[in-house]
Formats: structure tokens, C-alpha cells, sequence
């Protein structure tokens, strides 16, 4: 008999903590700025799965709203941080990361 | 409308008069624009007539008319009005300072022929007319101090009106500066009495007074004392008059005599009730400071040898009189003394600048002599000032001078000693000018050419230097004030005789302004007389004194150095300041440089220091700020979690 193991909210705990570390690494070795990006959405989607399996735990909606509020400012941030990187890549489609810092002050 | 009420046109003709000067004055050129002046001062001088008219004709409890223009300030419980004041007194300031002012506005129209500056003279003029009937007329402390200030900057123009010259220009800075130092004792008392009775007006201070503590009355009498010893050049202040000679003549006249000078006069009489609310040591000290400056600038009288310099001396002198009847209680003879000696010393001021004129620019009276037949009106009406100034009865000086040598005798003999060794020598010092500029040998070819610019005569009119001309009277325009004045140092006595107590014009008027504070004589009729005989024979012997040494030369004329130098007191002052002062700033300075800059230097070096070390940090790479971001999360993690032991 295959044991049925149940899923307990320490499996999404997990599985938040994975995404995130992918996400974290993969946002230090990569260099290519649209990889980075979606390395940072990634990591931003860990953290939205933590606070609802949190809210799921404990029983208050609080974590849900904040998922919400997270959802709008990462839509508004793909909307910006895609336009800079769409607009660097057109100008030079080899450009890596570090050559942002031709924007520096 | 009330007649009173055109007290504001007083100071409004002179203004009017100044801003069209100001705007046309170069292109109505010389001599429309003196004679605009002129008649801007003399209607101002007849409106203050028919104020004056008007002011007789009302009870002597109704005199006292406030007349307010517009508002000016509001700010908090401070309520500033530009408002007239027309009382007895103000209106007794208002009616000389016109009238002499007219006058000299005409006799400047002669004196001032010629020079490339004509119209600007009396811009400058009509500005200082306007200002000193501000001073004198304003309802509130504000508005005087606003005509303080302006009369301030108007003799500063003036008196450096010949900036060219080195000396002119130092010696205009000089009497701004020394006017600051009592400018702040007047704002001081302001604020003061402004803290102390929340309102600016005259009617609101004055009438509050007895309910001010005696020590705050006596902190605001002093501190106007000290705005006073300024303005009206007493002892420690008084360095600014001699030197504000440089100026022309008739300025000297108008400002350095007759008017301004005596504003600090008038501001005491003004302020009567605070002074009578304070310490009865006060006055004592305003009656000493002003007898000792009398004493003092009398010798330094004796030993000058600038004709204008021995009337500058001689002001001040008289304007320790004045002080002196302040700070005895004589505010009617204070007054008095300020009347007449505005009459004989604006005529002796003119009729010196007459014989400076005639003399081309000639200041020294060791080249002068004689001049008596070749200038008969100037010399004439300067023979009435002298005896006037110098107390022979039965010229104005007599009659203002033994009274304020009355009340001086009744508040301290000491001080009516004082006070008598000064007619004394103010005596034998006018006598000695008189002699030696009008009597004796003629001396301005003689000297100039062994002694060739001697003098170091400050003012001067125009290059000049130049071999001696034959002197001659000045034009009619220069001795008809002469000749006006001369009659009023005559008659000017009649203002308030001694005889009888309706005889005492000037006093009956001047009391409602003075409301009881007038000290009461507690001498009889015998001492009043003894004291007037004394003091006339005292005169006489200066007189006398004079005749001997200058006239007939049978004594040896002493004249010391250190009093020509005006016992040194401007080079201990220079000395002073140059010495221990200047390294007292010094030390200052150093301490400013090294402690006050160095702080605010050292925290704007420190802040850029760090933001030069932080910009480091802002490299631009963005993976080196991830990496910062990850090391920073992982160490607060570690921290949290050692700390909390999960």
C-alpha cells in the first residue's frame, strides 16, 4: 500500500522556500536581465504562496488581502521594469546587467 | 475741520518740497531749485503759524491735538499710527524750526552759489526739515524715532556733502557711527517702554506713566538719555559735532545749532512724566553729565583757532545747559535756552559762514582781524550773538541762561558753580572770537605768506589755497537772515521774562505738556536777583578777560595745547580702540574663526566626507546590489535567529 501521505501546509511552506531559493540564486549567477526579472517575479510568487498557506493556518483573511496588494504592485512593476529592459535589449541585445550602470547618477 | 488738524501739512510742504527737488532738481538747476526749497520750508512755516493761532485760540486744557493720518503698522497688540501730535510744545519746536529753517534755506541760496552740487543741497535740506518736523511732531515713539533716524542720515549727507575730500567723508562717518551707539540706548528705551506699557503713543505712555515701576522709569529715561547724549552731542558722545563742521556752513547752522541737536533736548522734555516716575537720582545724573559737558567743551572753546570750531564747542557747551535744566527740573528753561540759542547760534553760524565767504574759504581766525569795517552787517549781527551767547542782559542768552543757573542753584549749588564758571569762560571765549576775527590788526596778508596752509581747516568751499583776496560783505540774500536773527537774539529774551509771573509767557504755555513735573523754586526774590547779577557780572568778567588779552594785549593769550586738542580726548579714543580694543577684537575674531567657523566648518566637511565614502557603494551594478540584499537577509537571519534561539 502506497503510503498516502497528507498534505499539510509545511509542503507549501517548502515549496515556497524552493521557488524563493531558485529565484535568489538565480537572480545572483544570471546575467542576462530578462532572466533576472523573472528570477525576482519568481521570488515574488514564493513569498504570495507563503502568505496564503499562512492565512490558511491561522485562519485570518489578513494574508489573502496582502497577496492582493502584492499582485497590483508586481503588475504595475512588470510594466516598468519590462519597458526599461525591452528598451535597453532593442539598443544593444547583447547587453547584460551590469551594463545597466550606464544609468547610474 | 479742525485748524488743528493741518498740523499734518507741516512736515508735508518739506516733503513735497524733497521729492520734486528729488525728480527736477538738476534741471531747475541753481537758483530755481534753492528757491523751491525755500518756499517749501517757508509754507510749512506758515501753516505751522496758523496752527499755532489756532492753538491759542482753545482752552489750555484743549491744546493737545492728535491728529492721526493713516494706519501704519498692526502687527500683535503693537497698533502704529502715522499721527501728529500738536501741543504746545511740539508746535514751540515746530515754529523755530521752520522759521530758522527758512532763513537758512535763503541764506544758502547765496552761500551755495556756484557750486555744482546747488540742487542737491537742498534736496538734502528739504529732507532734513522733513524729517526733524517728523521727529518733533510725531504722536508716537515710533514716528520720532523714524524723524531720529532720518535727521541721523541727513547730517551724515551733509556733512560729507564735500566727499571729495578725505576728512569730510571720515568725519560724516564719524557722526553716523557715534549716532548709532545713542540710537540704541532710544530703541532700547522703546521696546522697553513697549514691554512695559503695550502702546507706542505718546498719550498712552505719558499718561501711564505713574504707574510704571520707578525702576523701569528710570531704565527708559536713562536709555533715551543715552539716545539724547548722542543726538544732542553730550559727554562720552560728543566727539561727532566738532568734526561735523566739515559740512557747509549753513548745514552747521541748521543742523549742528539750531535743530537737530536739540531734538535729544526736546525728547526729554517730551518724556517729563517717566523721568519724574523714576529714581530722584535720574535727573541728577542728566544734570551732571550736562554741566560737566559744558565745563569741558567751554575749555576746549578757549584754545581753537577754526572759526567754526569755537561754535561747535560753544554748542555743545550750550546743550549742557540745556541738559542741565533738564536734569534740574527747568523743562520751561531748557526750552527757552533751545529757542534762543537756536536765534544767536544760527546767527553766529551764518555770520561765520559770511565771513568764510568773504574771506574765500579762509576757516583760521589767526588770518583773519579787522574785519569789522570791511563786513559791517556780518560784523554787527555776530556782535549780537556774542552778546547773547555770552549772557549780557538785555540780549535773549541772559534771560534763558540765568534761569537755568536758577534752578541749578536750587537743586545743588555745586552744580550752579559749575555751571557759572562755564558763563565765565563762554565769555572770554566768544569775546576772543569776536577780537580776533573782527578787531585788531588785519591779518590775512601777513600770514599767509609765513604760514601757508596752517590750517587744516575741515569744510572748505571749493579748491580755494589761493593768494589772499581783499574780504567783502556777502550779498543781500546772506544778511538778511542775518539781520533777522540778529533781532530775535535781541528781543528773543521777551518769550518768557522773569518780572512778572504773566510775564512768564512761555511757561504758562508749556504747562499742560509739563503737567506739575516743573520743579517748584524755593528761593526768594532777593537770591533771584542776587544770582542774575552774579551771573551777569561773571559774563562781563570773561568779557573783560577777552579785552585785556586780545584786545589791548597786555596779558599773554594761554592757550595749551592739550585744550586745542580737546584735552585729546579723540586721540585717546583712537589710542584706545587702536590698542587694547583692537586686541580685545582680535581675540574675538579668533575665536570666531577658530570655534564658530570651525564647528560649521567641520560638520559640512564631515557630511561630505561620508557622501564621498557612501557614493562608493552606488556602483551601478545591479547584481552587487542583489548580493548586498541576499547577505543582509541572510545575516538578520542569523542574528534573529541566535538571538531568539528558535
Amino acid at each position: 500500500m502506497i503510503a498516502v501521505a497528507e498534505v499539510t501546509p509545511a509542503w507549501y511552506l517548502v515549496l515556497g522556500s524552493i521557488l524563493f531559493s531558485i529565484g535568489a540564486v538565480g537572480l545572483l549567477v544570471r546575467r542576462n536581465p530578462l532572466v533576472m526579472f523573472m528570477c525576482v517575479e519568481l521570488m515574488l510568487n514564493a513569498v504570495t504562496l507563503t502568505f496564503v498557506t499562512f492565512s490558511r493556518m491561522l485562519g485570518d483573511v489578513d494574508g489573502q488581502t496582502v497577496v492582493v496588494f502584492v499582485l497590483v504592485v508586481a503588475a504595475a512593476e512588470v510594466v516598468i521594469g519590462l519597458g526599461i529592459i525591452v528598451a535597453l535589449l532593442r539598443k544593444q541585445p547583447t547587453a547584460t546587467a551590469d551594463d545597466i550602470n550606464v544609468l547610474r547618477g | 475741520m479742525d485748524t488743528l488738524d493741518l498740523v499734518w501739512l507741516v512736515p508735508a510742504l518739506p516733503l513735497a518740497g524733497f521729492l520734486v527737488l528729488l525728480a527736477l532738481g538738476r534741471r531747475l538747476g541753481e537758483p530755481a531749485s534753492g528757491w523751491l526749497a525755500t518756499a517749501a520750508c517757508g509754507s510749512a512755516f506758515v501753516t505751522t503759524v496758523v496752527v499755532f493761532l489756532a492753538m491759542l485760540g482753545q482752552d489750555a486744557e484743549h491744546r493737545s491735538h492728535v491728529y492721526d493720518l493713516f494706519d501704519w503698522l498692526h502687527v500683535g497688540g503693537l497698533d502704529v499710527k502715522v499721527g501728529f501730535l500738536a501741543d504746545p510744545l511740539s508746535i514751540t519746536m515746530a515754529l523755530f524750526i521752520t522759521g530758522i529753517g527758512t532763513l537758512i534755506h535763503l541764506y544758502s541760496i547765496g552761500y551755495m552759489h556756484g557750486d555744482p552740487k546747488f540742487a542737491k543741497f537742498f534736496v538734502y535740506m528739504n529732507l532734513f526739515v522733513f524729517s526733524m518736523l517728523m521727529l518733533v511732531l510725531g504722536s508716537n515713539m515710533l514716528i520720532t524715532f523714524l524723524g531720529w533716524e532720518g535727521v541721523g542720515a541727513c547730517s551724515y549727507f551733509l556733512i560729507s556733502f564735500w566727499f571729495s575730500k578725505d576728512a569730510n567723508a571720515s568725519a560724516g562717518k564719524k557722526a553716523f557711527i557715534t549716532n548709532r551707539i545713542g540710537d540704541w540706548g532710544f530703541m532700547t528705551a522703546m521696546l522697553l517702554a513697549f514691554a512695559t506699557v503695550g502702546s507706542l503713543d505718546y498719550s498712552v505712555v505719558l499718561e501711564r506713566a505713574p504707574e510704571i515701576a520707578p525702576v523701569t522709569a528710570t531704565a527708559i529715561a536713562l536709555l533715551l538719555f543715552v539716545g539724547a547724549c548722542g543726538k544732542s552731542a553730550q559727554l562720552p558722545l560728543f566727539v561727532w559735532l566738532p568734526d561735523a563742521m566739515a559740512g557747509p556752513t549753513p548745514v552747521s547752522a541748521l543742523i549742528h545749532a539750531a535743530t537737530m541737536v536739540t531734538s535729544g533736548v526736546y525728547l526729554m522734555t517730551r518724556v517729563n512724566p517717566i523721568l519724574a516716575q523714576g529714581y530722584d537720582w535720574a535727573p541728577s545724573v542728566i544734570a551732571w553729565v550736562g554741566v560737566i559737558t559744558a565745563l569741558f567743551a567751554a575749555t576746549i572753546a578757549v584754545a581753537q583757532t577754526d572759526i567754526k570750531k569755537v561754535l561747535a564747542y560753544s554748542t555743545v557747551s550750550q546743550l549742557g545747559y540745556m541738559f542741565l535744566a533738564v536734569g534740574s527740573g527747568a523743562y520751561v528753561a531748557a526750552v527757552f535756552h533751545m529757542v534762543t540759542h537756536a536765534f544767536f547760534k544760527a546767527l553766529m553760524f551764518l555770520g561765520s559762514g559770511s565771513v568764510i565767504h568773504g574771506m574765500h574759504d579762509e576757516q583760521d581766525m589767526r588770518r583773519m582781524g579787522g574785519l569789522r569795517k570791511l563786513m559791517p552787517v556780518t560784523a554787527a549781527t555776530f556782535i549780537v550773538g556774542w552778546l547773547a551767547i555770552a549772557g549780557v542782559p538785555p540780549f535773549a542768552g541772559f534771560w534763558s541762561k540765568d534761569e537755568i543757573l536758577l534752578f541749578a542753584f536750587d537743586k545743588s549749588p555745586a552744580l550752579w558753580f559749575v555751571g557759572l564758571v562755564t558763563a565765565l569762560l563762554t565769555g572770554f571765549y566768544m569775546s576772543r572770537q569776536v577780537f580776533m576775527v573782527f578787531y585788531g590788526e588785519p591779518r590775512w596778508g601777513v600770514a599767509a605768506a609765513s604760514e601757508p596752509q596752517a590750517s587744516d581747516a575741515v569744510g572748505g568751499h571749493g579748491p580755494g589755497g589761493e593768494a589772499p583776496v581783499e574780504p567783502t560783505e556777502s550779498p543781500w540774500l546772506m544778511t538778511l537772515p542775518l539781520v533777522v536773527l540778529a533781532g530775535l537774539a535781541i528781543i528773543g529774551g521777551a518769550l518768557n521774562l522773569p518780572f512778572t509771573s504773566t510775564a512768564h509767557s512761555l511757561e504758562h504755555w508749556l504747562e499742560p505738556v509739563l503737567e506739575g513735573n516743573e520743579r517748584v523754586l524755593g528761593v526768594g526774590t532777593g537770591v533771584k536777583v542776587g544770582l542774575a547779577v552774579l551771573a551777569t557780572l561773571t559774563s562781563l568778567a570773561g568779557i573783560a578777560l577777552a579785552i585785556r588779552v586780545y584786545l589791548q594785549k597786555r596779558m599773554q593769550p594761554v592757550e595749551p595745547q592739550i585744550l586745542a586738542e580737546g584735552w585729546r580726548y579723540d586721540s585717546a579714543i583712537t589710542a584706545f580702540v587702536g590698542g587694547p580694543g583692537e586686541q580685545a577684537f582680535e581675540v574675538v575674531a579668533a575665536f570666531d574663526r577658530t570655534v564658530i567657523d570651525g564647528a560649521v566648518n567641520g560638520v559640512a566637511a564631515t557630511v561630505r566626507g561620508g557622501g564621498g565614502g557612501l557614493r562608493v557603494l552606488q556602483s551601478g551594478f545591479v547584481r552587487s546590489y542583489a548580493l548586498g540584499v541576499a547577505v543582509g537577509v541572510v545575516g538578520l537571519l542569523v542574528y534573529f535567529l541566535t538571538r531568539s534561539g528558535i
